[in-house]
């Protein structure tokens, strides 16, 4: 059987690259703003739980300053602040309605067998044996990207964007053990930064718009 | 001592320690009156020692620091110079500006701190990315060049700003996460073949192995690295956050980001390409950049047509140029590259100098819409002329350097492509009717009431302008020498 | 002829604790509300209260009616004597196979679907139009998570599948995660429980199968009873045997076989449980739901298939 050839841990690795992927699906699936920050911080979790895993099953302990980045920012820092956000201004309960949720979850089936043609051509070369997660990573922020396409509400598309970020941080760790610790390290300020302007752009848009409806920006157009 | 300041590395770190500095020190005093001369004093001390830095490489060949975290070449020292120089004559610019801006009320104290210290910060950010030699912090100074400037574009806090704030913000952000995922499989192809991974990003020791490395994995990164620089640069069909992020902001900033950030991201991905061609050893990559260019060009010329508002209709004409350029560089061969780099520089300095007239145009009209700006020539004529001569420079018609540039991509093209010659044409006319529909009745025309008189500082636009003149006229041998060994570097043959 | 003997054994067996496994559901779903509830034996007591009682038919009743509850229940007997209770390499082992089973489920839901209409009420159709509704969207759920598991194994016998996960060495498949799961949800479905459907309630606008079944009583309705009971019972050990397979007897022999039986009932239990506590947080979702439930059973599937593809195959 094909799976055999692969280690315990590599199986353990493979199978936490199902359930990210598997969140990303949730992701896509749920209306409640809480609890899609909740699966959000799941996700982090579970892209923390990867990095341990790789960092003591090859030795690489350079990854352990990652995954504890990883679980401060993407586990701790970000849902906290979102929810904090979200009870803030008061959109607990909002439920967004998300128009064809099937057809959204068929597509995002879609993008996973795009990615998978897609980086065809890499797993036939590659020694790891995590190479059969590119293709998942890539999954990740396709949907990622399908999410905030598909939502109108800015706090989902944020969600969205950071579910990007755990993708790609998914595909550095799976599938080259991690880039070099200062690429990592300038990443990781970069979603800092962002995290803080999304909160900052929250303000804005509410004071503006009086809701955070990304519908309502639609001022600007391509031709008058 | 002073042997020690003006050593080569020293210049080097000090062109990126000067913003970097100074967006620390504006950040606690940009609200003051001060901070726009202080603003220009930064810009000009790190234009002194880019120009250092570019006078070394132009001698001694290209530098690599000893930890191997920066590499200057023929190629980005003179984006480096280009970059500083548009960074000081814009804070000319941005000082009276911004303090008319501040007098008026639009902008808060709290905002001028922001505007000034993120003035220096954008351009560190873009420096870094320029200098380093590492692909993964280019992604960082690339990504952190959107984080600088996002809250610029919604600096005055209209809902038109704040939207066109979220949707650079998202676009760009979405669309450079493609990148990182490229630079990812770089990565993961080059640690295939070397054995020591820190190394495997820089972008010097890729360079010399870059014959080496996977070439379907290259492909499928340049894909990605394509998608996500290419929003960076506005290419056409990602192009949707760019009129929008220019055309809300301080106006000095859409001069900074037309001018010099849309280079940044196509530096970048010319950077990959001289990293995939001797792998693929085909040009495909060229191919991929040759129809994204051309498609920009094509489109952003008519989107030009249907524009109501001054600064978003010169931000298109920035998209289709940055598509003209893309497609030079698409196209490869010593003189597309050459007629391609030297684009770079005469369309950073004429977007800058008419993005300068544009906002002192406004600021005389008090409003963006081209329907009401009208008669400047009579009112202003010191605006008018310059923002006359800067759209007969823009739209290439000689003796102005953009057609200098503009001649030497077509007479690539005809060598390569005859028959793209005359989509390009098309393109160029479409786009040169365009320009002018618009900024004839602006400049010429009746001068409605309401105008108030400001006193503009046009000596950054005459500058400028002269220079697109000189390099129109004559491109000096200085500068041409410069340039064909960067050309030499890219494509692997100089012109001269 | 042994070996028949044991594959009878083994039938009556499971036709044996199927009410016991309901009741036992319904004991601790009582436990876990904070009730008094029946015994787990109490199902027995019914049936066999039902099986003295007359038989009363409508007046246009036609033989198909009649018919229905015996072909019913034979089908689902036959569907229980194919699947690896304890033991595995049966002479039923020939057919055990999956798409045989499913064609079983369809064969009886066929029949009693035209019994629901048969006799004409109201009532009937429409428990039969949502039976059908409901099965037709859990179907391809169920068929794509067990070709999943399929491709694993290489066999859609069931006998071989238990037997590769019990020879093989211990591997961890992701794409198992995701059918187990989906398989779970297309179980609660087919099974008509909550969310899907409620057993123990007649309200007409949420009734599925016992709209179906209203018409019927005496020995005809203990026979429906206790095939919908037996399905329950087969759904149960087909899921717990395919991704816990330990404890069924590889040999023949007194020991192996009463481990599997013991280890059987064990699972059948915990799974038992599982139902329950789901069955006591989960509320019934409206009918115009369950698509919506299902849909996310089928997606769950369709991802179990993915990930095998793209991350299992070497």
């Amino acid at each position: 059987m094909d799976i055999a050839v692969f280690t315990l841990a590599e199986q353990l690795i493979l199978t936490l690259a199902a359930l990210m992927l598997f969140t990303s699906f949730l992701l896509l699936a749920q209306t409640r703003l809480l609890t899609l920050i909740h699966i959000f911080a799941l996700q982090g979790g579970l892209l923390c739980a990867t990095t341990l895993l790789i960092a003591f099953t090859y030795g690489r302990h350079h990854l352990l300053i990652s995954a504890a980045i990883t679980l401060g920012l993407k586990v701790f820092f970000i849902p906290i602040q979102l929810q904090k956000l979200v009870t803030h201004l008061d959109i607990k309960r909002e439920v967004e309605v998300v128009g064809h949720p099937s057809l959204i979850m068929l597509g995002g089936a879609a993008l996973v067998l795009f990615s998978y043609y897609a980086v065809l051509p890499i797993r036939e070369l590659s020694m790891l044996a995590t190479r059969n997660t590119i293709a998942v990573s890539l999954a990740i922020i396709l949907l990622g990207m399908l999410l905030i396409i598909s939502r109108r509400k800015a706090v989902v598309q944020v969600v969205g964007f950071m579910c990007m970020e755990n993708g790609l941080m998914f595909a550095a760790i799976s599938a080259t053990h991690g880039m070099p610790m200062v690429v990592e390290l300038g990443v990781a300020l970069d979603v800092l930064v962002a995290a803080i302007l999304f909160g900052i752009f929250f303000f804005q848009i509410r004071t503006e718009f009086g809701s955070l409806d990304v519908d309502k920006l639609n001022r600007l157009k391509e031709v008058d | 001592m002073l042997n020690l300041i003006f050593s080569t590395s020293s210049a080097l770190y000090l062109t990126l320690l000067f913003p970097l500095v100074g967006a620390g020190i504006l950040a606690l005093c940009g609200h003051r009156r001060m901070a726009g001369p202080l603003n220009l004093i930064i810009c000009i001390a790190t234009f002194i020692t880019s120009l250092k830095l570019a006078v070394d490489v132009f001698y001694s060949g290209s530098i690599i620091t000893p930890s191997n975290y920066f590499y200057v070449d023929a190629f980005n020292v003179y984006l480096v110079l280009l970059n500083s120089f548009v960074g000081m004559t814009t804070a000319v610019f941005s000082g009276p500006y911004m303090a008319h801006e501040q007098k008026i009320g639009r902008v808060k104290s709290a905002g001028m701190r922001l505007y000034h210290s993120m003035y220096q910060g954008f351009l560190f950010t873009m420096l870094l990315a320029l200098m380093t030699n590492n692909l993964g912090i280019l992604w960082v100074a690339v990504e952190g060049a959107t984080l600088a400037t996002v809250l610029l574009v919604s600096l005055y806090r209209t809902p038109e700003s704040i939207e066109a704030g979220w949707k650079y913000f998202l676009i760009c952000g979405v669309g450079i996460a493609q990148a990182l995922f490229g630079t990812t499989l770089i990565y993961f192809a080059a640690v295939q073949i070397m054995p020591d991974s820190s190394q495997a990003l820089m972008w010097s020791v890729l360079y010399s192995h870059a014959a080496e490395l996977e070439p379907t994995v290259l492909l499928l990164a340049f894909v990605f690295l394509i998608v996500g620089y290419g929003t960076k640069i506005g290419l056409v069909p990602l192009h949707n956050w760019l009129p929008d992020a220019h055309s809300e902001g301080p106006t000095p900033m859409s001069a900074i980001l037309s001018g010099l950030l849309l280079n940044i991201a196509l530096y970048a991905v010319v950077r990959f390409k001289m990293l995939i061609d001797p792998a693929l050893g085909t040009n495909i990559a060229g191919h991929i950049m040759m129809g994204f260019g051309l498609l920009s060009f094509l489109v952003a010329g008519l989107l030009l047509h249907r524009q109501r508002d001054i600064k978003r209709m010169f931000s298109y004409s920035s998209i289709e140029h940055m598509g003209l350029i893309t497609f030079a560089f698409g196209i490869g061969g010593p003189l597309a590259t050459f007629g391609a780099l030297l684009h770079m520089i005469v369309h950073s300095l004429t977007k800058s100098a008419i993005f300068v007239t544009v906002g002192h145009a406004t600021q005389a009209c008090k409003t963006q819409s081209i329907e009401q700006i009208r008669g400047l020539i009579n009112s202003q004529p010191k605006i008018g002329w310059g923002l006359l001569i800067g759209t007969i420079a823009i739209a290439g018609l000689p003796p102005f350097g953009v057609f200098t540039s503009e001649f030497l991509l077509f007479s690539a093209t005809i060598k390569s492509y005859p028959w793209l010659v005359i989509t390009l044409l098309i393109g160029l006319s479409i786009a040169f009717a365009g320009l002018f529909r618009h900024v004839q009745p602006m400049v010429f025309g009746p001068c409605p009431q309401g105008h108030i008189h400001i006193k503009a500082n046009m000596w950054p636009v005459a500058l400028h302008l002269c220079l697109i003149l000189w390099l129109g006229i004559a491109v000096p041998d200085v500068l041409a020498g410069w340039i064909d060994q960067a050309t030499i570097m890219i494509s692997g043959k100089g012109v001269l | 002829m042994n070996a028949w003997i044991l594959a009878i054994v083994q039938t009556v067996l499971l036709l044996l604790i199927a009410p016991l496994l309901s009741g036992w559901v319904k004991w601790v779903k009582c436990k876990m509300q904070c009730r008094r509830g029946p015994m787990p034996w109490q199902p027995y007591r019914d049936l066999a209260k039902l099986m003295r009682k007359e038989v009363v038919l409508a007046e246009h009743a036609s033989p198909l009616f009649r018919a229905t509850p015996y072909l019913v229940f034979s089908v689902t007997v036959l569907a229980c004597s194919v699947v690896p209770a304890f033991t595995i390499g049966l002479p039923t082992a020939a057919i055990a196979d999956v798409i045989v089973l499913v064609g079983f489920f369809a064969l009886g839901r066929f029949f009693l679907s035209l019994a629901g209409m048969d006799i004409g009420t109201a009532f009937g159709g429409m428990g039969a139009s949502r039976e059908v509704t409901i099965s037709s969207l859990a179907e391809p759920a169920m068929l794509l998570s067990i070709f999943t598991l399929s491709m694993t194994f290489a066999s859609t016998n069931l006998n071989n599948m238990v037997h590769f996960t019990l020879t093989e060495p211990f591997q961890i498949h992701p794409s198992f995660i995701f059918s187990g799961l989906s398989l779970l949800l297309v179980a609660t479905a087919e099974c008509g429980r909550i969310p899907i459907d409620n057993p123990a309630t007649h309200l007409e606008l949420t009734m599925v199968h016992e709209a179906m079944i209203l018409e019927y009583s005496g020995r005809h309705l203990a026979l429906l009873e206790w095939a919908s009971m037996l399905k329950m019972l087969i759904f149960g050990v087909l899921i717990t045997n395919l991704f816990i397979p330990w404890g069924i007897a590889l040999t023949s022999g007194f020991v192996p076989f009463s481990v599997g039986a013991l280890s059987m009932m064990a699972k059948l239990m915990g799974i038992g449980a599982l139902l329950a506590v789901s069955e006591s947080v989960l509320a019934k979702m409206r009918l115009f739901r369950a698509p919506e439930f299902l849909s996310l059973a089928f997606i769950l599937s369709l991802l179990g298939m993915l990930s095998h593809v793209v991350l299992e195959v070497h």
